[in-house]
């Protein structure tokens, strides 16, 4: 057994057993933690692959953004996360028999692929003398341009979409209004009041 | 590679297959059901990315980043819902969400 089966058995094992323990996990920060960890091998198996840009791309987006993201939500909301698990055991069969039969389904797909093989007629990457960053800028700055400034729209969307449902104006608040401020002029903004002696002002 | 496809194929499988059983198992709690499809959501990505290696066409790992993409908006979006739906009912089970049945 060389180096790379080594490496590949122990990643997909630890990402296997984090992603079990993601979705058993008592208390859901430590599922968050599951998931980074998961995450991580993951992008093991991706360098293992000779992808590293995504997986530079999924520790990035994945651990630095998205789990980052659960962790506050989860450590935010003050919530009994016990009474949640209340069905756990009640939902254990159906989930058991779906999710083996899907099991059973896609690892006979893997087992008609090892049998007949998928082999390329394109050439590898290695003989075209690009890296894998290089071949990926070309293709999608290329041919996906446009899919690339659709996925660009996407996340301006979640952007704005997240910030609409959560942003919460506060009722009692004074907020700075700058055209009504650049709009102000003396005859607006100023009064003469006469006043008589001895009586001083009233609003 | 001293590793073939298969055993790709085949690590991607049971983690989409863990992410699926970890639906069925807590619906209850919708934090955990978001992690369950971002597990989903990295077995696909380990199935574009396996195939795109071993055939040699880099365009599975474009696609790749395009549901990587979808991913990180999806969560974005449903854990701003989740936080909203606190804010309104003060928990967050699902079973009680049937406020727009009408």
């Amino acid at each position: 057994m060389d180096l790379q089966a080594i490496a590949f058995y122990t990643l997909a094992a630890v990402m296997l057993a984090a992603a079990g323990l993601v979705v058993t996990a008592r208390n859901p920060v430590h599922s968050v933690l599951f998931l980074i960890l998961a995450f991580f091998s993951g992008a093991g198996l991706f360098v293992l692959l000779g992808a590293e840009f995504l997986a530079m791309l999924l520790i990035v987006v994945y651990v630095g953004a998205v789990a980052v993201l659960f962790l506050f939500v989860v450590m935010m909301l003050d919530v009994d996360f016990v009474s949640l698990r209340s069905g756990f055991a009640q939902y254990m069969p159906i989930g058991l028999v779906v999710s083996g039969l899907l099991l059973v389904e896609m690892v006979m797909v893997s087992g008609a692929v090892a049998s007949s093989g998928a082999a390329s007629r394109v050439k590898a990457a290695a003989e075209t003398g690009q890296s894998n960053i290089e071949q990926i800028g070309r293709v999608l700055y290329t041919d996906y341009v446009y899919f690339f400034q659709a996925a660009g729209l996407v996340l301006l969307v979640a952007m704005i979409g997240a910030i609409v449902l959560t942003l919460r104006h506060k009722p009692g608040v004074r907020r700075q209004n700058i055209a009504d401020q650049t709009a102000r002029t003396r005859k607006s903004g100023l009064s003469i009041v006469k006043v008589a002696t001895g009586e001083g002002i009233s609003e | 590679m001293s590793v073939g496809l298969p055993a790709y194929l085949a690590v991607a499988a049971a983690l989409f297959t863990i992410g699926v059983f970890g639906i069925f198992v807590n619906r209850r709690n919708i934090i955990v059901v978001l992690m369950s499809i971002e597990l989903i959501l990295l077995a696909v990505n380990i199935n574009l990315v396996s195939f795109s290696m071993f055939l040699h066409d880099v365009v599975g790992q474009i696609f790749a980043m395009f549901v990587l993409t979808v991913a990180a908006a999806e969560a974005a979006v449903g854990l701003a819902i989740l936080v909203t739906f606190f804010r309104n009912r003060g928990d967050i089970a699902v079973d009680h969400a049937n406020m727009m049945k009408g």
